[in-house]
Order: C-alpha cells, then structure tokens, then sequence
C-alpha cells in the first residue's frame, strides 16, 4: 500500500475511474470538457478560475494540472498569483463574513 | 546587450554532447520496461510503420551551430562556442541542389545563419534560383548584436526574404529566462526595425512570423489563442505587428534533454507527450516533406535527426551525391522523440500540422 495518501502519478489515472463506473465517469467527463471549452468565457479565463478553485479547494492535482495549463496558455506566474488572492479573499471574506454571525449570537445571548 | 547565461554540452563536456548517449536515454526506461509504447509501435497501430516521404516541398539547410545566444533549451546545442559552420564549397553543392530541386521553399536556419560569413553570398546565389518561400530563421537579436548586422533588415527586404523569428513570450521576464538577460529588450528593437522596413504588416508581401516554443517542461496551448495574445500584447505595449505565430513543441532532445533530466521533468514530459499523441498529426510532420542539409552536407530526415546523427535510410546520404528521386525512396529514421512532432495539434517548422 501507498504510505502517502497523495501520489502525483495518480492524477493520470483520473480517466481509470470509468472502469468502476462506465456510464457515469463518461458523464462526468464529457461534462468536464465542455465546461472548459471556449464560450462566454475564453479558455485562458476558465484556467486561470481553475486555479483559484483548485487551491481554495486545496486539492493537489488540480493544483498540478491548472498551473501547467496556465503555462501552456502563457499566463504568468503574476496572473497565477493574483487569481489565487482572490481565491484567499473569498475564502478568508467567506470566514470573516460568518462572524456576523457570531456578534448577533452574543448580543442575543449576553446583551 | 545581451548576458550569455550558460555554455553548450559540447563546451561543458557534457554526457549529453554525444547523440549516442541521447539515443541511448530515449529507449531506455520507461519505454524499455513498456510503461510507454515506442513511437515505433504507436505508430503502427494506425498502419503507418514505416514512415516514408511525400511530396518534397522544404529544403532545410543549416549553416552553421555558432549561434550569438546559449538559450536553455535550444535543440541544436549552439552558441558562440561552436566553431561547425558551412563553407563556401558545400553552399555551392547546396546551390545546383536548390537550381535543380521540386522544393518550393528554402529554409536556412543555424545556431544563427548570419554569423555564418559567406552568409550574404550564399543568399544572393540562392534567391537567383526563384524558390517561392525563401526563409531564413533569424534569432532578432543578432541584428542589433554587432554594427556589422544592422543592415540586415535592409538585406532582408532587398531579397525578399521571409523572416521566421523566435519569440518566447510577449513579457521581458519570461523571455529572458528562457534566452538570456536583454534578449527581450533587443527583440523587440529588431521587430520595430523590421516594421519599419514593411516586415509583418497587414498587407505586406514582406513575410514576419513568430515562432513559440514554451520555456519550459510543459506543451504549448493553442496556436489560435496564443497567436491572438501574442498580436494584442505585442501592438498595445510596443505597436509591433507580425504576421502568423507557429507554436512549436520543444522536442527532448539535445540541451532540452539535459534540461528535463536535471529538473527531474523527464518522465512526466513524455508522458505528456504520449498522452497528447495525435494519429492525424503523423502524416504531415516535418520529415514527410522536408529534407535537412546538415553545415557539413549531410542529409537528414529532419533538424532534429540532424542533432541525433541520424543520416538518411538511403543510398545518398551527402549533398555532393544529391539525387532527390533515389532519395525520396526511403524510411524515415525515428526514436521517441518523435512524440514532440505528434502531441496535439502536431509541431513543425512551420507550427501545428494537423
Ligand atoms: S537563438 Fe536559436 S540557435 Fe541560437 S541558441 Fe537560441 S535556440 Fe539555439
Ligand atoms: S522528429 Fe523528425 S523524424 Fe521524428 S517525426 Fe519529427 S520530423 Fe519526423
């Protein structure tokens, strides 16, 4: 058995999880492709999203293969960073935001 | 000017220098062990081993490895310290082929051909033969590298001559990583210069295009969209115009090679390459309508055969025996590195083939 629950050569066995499920990994990846195809959005935009996804979602393949992608796009190691600062925003905004929350359950509790 | 960042494998002494050594890694491993299929056995799974000529339409001639640049990644191990140039006797073998070939476009690359002293002479005798597409490969910033080229441009337009040009990426940061500190600046002033003269705009018979090859282990995206970002980039922070972008694969090979061995890229990349394997894109690469003229006049499938000594499958093997009908007949060489012509969309002198 593997000894890290992580393993980089596992990202190209991605499309191996049809085997156990033909009809709905086919699904899933056709859906996959089209997401990313060029439409309202161009390619290069749908990345460089990717990218801020895969690190909020902190999952290390997506990490690995949106950074190549971008590469292969020529989008620049500024661009990558910014779009993973808006990913940090919205993660950290999305924390802070919840603390609203906590104000109203003291003011209720203890005001 | 410009910084020269590192020396070739020859000058380093490098394992890799020796196109043995190469042959010898791109058969071993993971293509050994069968955890990869050989291009060889990929290729026949559509029927088309061997691989055999179609019509001749490019001549490729090499003038030369000295080149004014040591980029990281160059294919042909050139730079300042490569003394292998074309002399005069072998341009005027190359000359009764070019008189004589069915070829419609003449491409001379190097290292940088114009370093190559009988350079203008041979440009001169060759654009009297009326080849169609006359291409020489300039690395731009060789015109503004010594006052002696700074009328290049001039020369250039006065023969007509199409200008392919390298161009990594339309920022100052990853360009000169790739090709040195100051080649960004420099090409730039090149292009600017070869606007001046007509080069690369809209209406102008005067051809101008770039080529992308990425800077480093990964493929390039799409010719389109990147051809697209390229022209938007390169108008709205210098005005400069050009005509068509080739994307191009970098092919693991020779100082690429080395470079995907020392940053332990190797065995992704030709994964990568395998993956993005096209069965469309084999029967157009380059070595189906090409023949390559080595400096020293031999004959090769393709420039990136030329770096491996892989000499013609054929009776004529030198230009001074030149005869394109005998040579027409024949198997191309190949190894896996001829995944880097097949991946995506396909990859040439020319960019995507499929
Ligand atoms: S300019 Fe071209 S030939 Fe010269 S070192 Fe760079 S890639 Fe090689
Ligand atoms: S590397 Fe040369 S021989 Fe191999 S497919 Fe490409 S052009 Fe043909």
């Amino acid at each position: 058995m593997a000894k890290t629950y992580y393993d980089p050569s596992d990202l190209r066995k991605f499309g191996k999880i049809t085997e156990w499920n033909e009809e709905l990994g086919n699904k899933f990846f056709d859906y996959y492709g089209k997401v990313f195809e060029e439409g309202a959005l161009t390619a290069r935009e749908k990345s460089l999203i990717a990218l801020a996804v895969a690190h909020t979602e902190q999952c290390p393949y997506c990490i690995d293969a949106y950074t190549k992608d971008g590469l292969q796009r020529g989008v620049t190691k500024e661009e990558m960073m910014e779009a993973i600062h808006v990913g940090a925003a919205i993660k950290s905004g999305a924390t802070l935001v919840h603390g609203v929350q906590m104000m109203n359950k003291v003011n209720k509790l203890d005001g | 000017m410009t910084k020269i960042k590192t020396k070739s494998l020859q000058k380093r002494d490098s394992d890799l220098a020796n196109s043995n050594r190469q042959l010898e890694i791109l058969s071993s491993g993971v293509f050994e062990n069968g955890e990869l299929p050989t291009f060889k056995d990929k290729i026949a799974e559509t029927k088309q081993f061997p691989l055999r000529p179609n019509k001749l339409e490019i001549l490729q001639i090499n003038l030369g490895y000295m080149c004014n640049q040591v980029c990281e990644h160059c294919h042909v191990d050139a730079g300042p310290d490569r003394k292998e140039i074309m002399t005069r006797e072998t341009m005027q073998q190359c000359l009764e082929v070019i008189k004589k070939t069915g070829a419609h476009t003449l491409d001379l690359t190097g290292g940088a051909p114009e370093m190559n002293p009988e350079f203008r002479w041979f440009v001169e005798e060759a654009s009297k033969a009326g080849i169609k597409d006359f291409i020489v490969r300039s690395n731009l910033t060789i015109i503004r590298a010594n006052k002696k080229y700074y009328d290049l441009p001039d020369f250039f337009k006065k023969h007509n001559v199409h200008v392919v040009s390298s161009m990594p990426h339309w920022t100052r940061g990853k360009t000169d990583k790739q090709r040195g500190e100051g080649v960004f600046d420099m090409s730039i002033k090149a292009l600017q210069e070869l606007n001046e003269r007509g080069y690369g705009m809209p209406d102008s018979g005067l051809r101008l295009d770039l080529v992308y090859n990425p800077s480093g282990a990964f493929l390039p995206g799409d010719q389109m969209a990147m051809e697209k970002d390229f022209k938007k980039a390169l108008m709205e922070d210098f005005g400069i115009q050009f005509h068509n972008l080739f994307a191009i694969t970098n092919l693991p090979i020779s100082r690429f090679l080395d470079y995907l061995i020392a940053s332990e890229n190797y065995e992704d990349y030709m994964y990568a390459l395998v993956e993005a394997y096209n069965p469309m894109a084999v029967k157009n690469v380059m070595c189906t309508n090409t023949i390559s003229i080595s400096w020293d006049g031999w004959l090769y499938d393709c420039d990136f055969n030329q770096m491996l000594n892989l000499k013609v499958a054929s009776k004529v093997k030198h230009v001074s025996e030149y005869n394109e009908e005998l040579l027409q007949d024949r198997n191309i060489i190949i190894s896996q590195h001829c995944y880097g012509c097949t991946a995506g969309a396909g990859s040439s002198c020319q960019g995507v083939v499929a």
